[in-house]
């Protein structure tokens, strides 16, 4: 039997507080979609060294240690730890497409990636995701933190309507007229 | 005073702090219900604003939080990572991502999440994000114009509303609070079965007003720069507390000794501090005593810190507002610059200025000349500037 959710409110406590001691410890918060940079960093220097000396994109401090000894890349592997045990622990481990009942599995995983490749464009241009740009900027009171924000779930909200299929079934005859 | 980094918390051990952050953030997003697409997705059509609830209050004890640190000095605010503002990147870039989130289903953090639970449309979208910061990327030199459009540094709310983070506080706490009450009344008409429905309201009625308690509690504890600066200004507070006086004669003494314990502070600005200044001398306005910026010097507990100013009140403001801040074996120098000009630099010129007895005398006259000599050598010396070190961070690096 899966375990109920956490209340949120709790969680946003817990959430909060977690945040606040990484601010303390370590002067900043915390993140996700910057771990894409580094690990393509890595994976470009180590592939084709000369285009990613080439390409500011790829440059890192220091220079010479690896990308992927970053903040963020041991704070996402922490991030799966985490999440897995969680899951151990709320028996909500399995290997399964998520998806509602009227969307086929094809479907939902091509506009998964789609999705995530949409999120990787947009966190490189923000400077950082839901977590590092929004949650953690909102936490320091940063305008460029706030103003993604609200970006990101202006745009949500506004395309939400026009995907609602890809979440929502089609209302069915029989449950009368159609919801607006 | 945090952040602990980088000098309490070397930058190898960051990265275990790095790794125990993440187990904790993984965990309660997982928690909280984070790794389902389809729950976080309830978000956008009404259905289920758990995401809202737990984001909001996480930003919103964090943000009271910070102010509450930093209000009790145990913060040092002015060198956390602030996400840097640029206008056209920050808008275009949380638009794509809003379009990623209601097609895909998750958020970075999130699908990370959703992977370690085994949802392959996580995983899908953990490669697709790999994509696609590849494809901007490989696109990056020529989008640099855009990415670095529209830059206004470190701006943060109490910035642009001219307003202290405390007042930001409560806003953004009232903020949630109508945003908690609005949507919950949306999900138990869309969703009647939905989250809210199991919630006890007067419980969360009373969270709410406890919240806006905290919060406007805090924002009295703000500005704790003012609040120090009044203390040491406060006249009962001098009485109790003096301040260790040093004389002109001392440090004359200890500069032509060439004492490596004395520390000469002075907290002129820069431009009267260029004009003139004490030989080994070095400048710091008293606003930036605060933080960490010169902690290095200042914490220095062996050293003899000595404030000079034009004149002693000012002087002696410093040093009790240094020693307000926890730095020890701090004094002031008795009669300002003023008094030393005239006691020891102008001793031939000045023959009524007395001197106490006939030693001090024989030794003003002495050393009168090699002082004016090593302040003629020091010439018009520019203040060091130091300017806080942020801390790096943000998702960009």
């Amino acid at each position: 039997m899966r375990a109920p959710y956490m209340n949120p409110y709790l969680a946003g406590v817990l959430l909060g507080t977690l945040l606040l001691v990484t601010v303390f410890i370590t002067g900043r918060g915390l993140g996700a979609s910057g771990a894409y940079r580094s690990t393509l960093s890595a994976a470009v220097e180590t592939v084709a060294p000369q285009h990613a000396a080439a390409n500011p994109f790829y440059a890192h401090s220091p220079v010479d240690t690896s990308p992927l000894k970053s903040w963020l890349v041991f704070e996402l592997i922490g991030v799966v730890i985490g999440a897995f045990l969680s899951g151990v622990i709320a028996n909500r481990l399995e290997f399964v497409t998520e998806r509602p009942r009227h969307v086929t599995a094809r479907r939902r995983l091509i506009m998964a990636t789609l999705g995530g490749a949409l999120f990787g464009i947009g966190a490189q241009f923000a400077r950082g995701c839901t977590s590092g740009a929004a949650l953690s900027g909102m936490a320091v009171m940063s305008a460029g933190g706030i103003v993604t924000m609200l970006a990101i779930f202006g745009s949500a909200y506004a395309s939400a309507y026009f995907v609602r299929r890809l979440w929502i079934p089609a209302p069915e005859a029989s449950h009368g007229p159609a919801r607006s | 005073m945090g952040p602990l980094v980088p000098e309490i918390i070397t930058d190898e051990l960051n990265l275990i702090v790095a790794l125990l952050v993440g187990v904790a953030f993984g965990f309660i997003l997982e928690q909280a219900g984070f790794s389902s697409s389809r729950k976080l997705t309830g978000l956008f059509y009404g259905i289920d604003f758990t995401v809202l609830r737990v984001f909001f209050t996480a930003g919103v004890t964090a943000m009271i939080g910070i102010v509450l640190l930093n209000g009790l000095g145990l913060l040092d605010t002015s060198v956390i990572y602030i996400n840097p503002m640029f206008v056209t990147s920050a808008l275009l870039g949380g638009a794509i991502m809003g379009l990623g989130f209601v097609l895909g289903g998750y958020c970075p953090g999130t699908s990370f999440c959703g992977a370690a639970v085994g949802r392959i449309d996580a995983m899908l979208f953990v490669l697709g994000g790999l994509v696609g910061a590849f494809a901007f990327g490989e696109a990056f030199p020529s989008l640099q114009a855009i990415y670095t459009a529209r830059g206004l540094g470190d701006l943060t709310l109490p910035g642009v509303f001219g307003v202290s983070p405390g007042v930001v506080a409560v806003a953004i706490t009232i903020v949630a609070i109508g945003a908690f009450v609005a949507t919950g009344r949306i999900e138990r008409r869309v969703n009647p079965d939905g989250p809210v429905s199991r919630f006890p309201v007067s419980r969360h009625r009373m969270a709410a007003v406890a919240l806006v308690v905290v919060s406007v509690l805090v924002a009295r504890l703000d500005r704790p720069e003012a609040r120090l600066l009044a203390t040491a200004t406060d006249r009962a507070y001098a009485q109790a507390h003096p301040v260790r006086m040093v004389t002109a004669d001392e440090v004359a003494f200890r500069i032509l000794d060439d004492d490596p314990r004395l520390q000469v502070i002075d907290t002129r600005d820069a431009a009267a501090f260029t004009a003139f200044g004490l030989p080994r001398a070095i400048n710091i306005p008293a606003r930036d005593l605060f933080g960490k910026t010169w902690r290095d010097i200042l914490g220095r507990e062996r050293d003899l810190k000595v404030f000079v100013a034009d004149d002693e009140g000012e002087a002696v403001t410093a040093a009790r507002l240094a020693t307000l801040l926890g730095y020890e074996n701090v004094a002031a120098l008795q009669g300002g610059l003023g008094g030393f000009r005239s006691e020891i630099l102008g001793v031939t010129a000045h023959a009524s200025v007395a001197a106490p007895n006939a030693e001090t005398l024989d030794f003003r006259r002495a050393a009168a000349p090699k002082l004016t000599a090593l302040i003629a050598a020091r010439g018009a010396a520019k203040p060091v500037v130091r300017t806080a070190k942020k801390v790096a961070g943000g998702c960009g690096v």
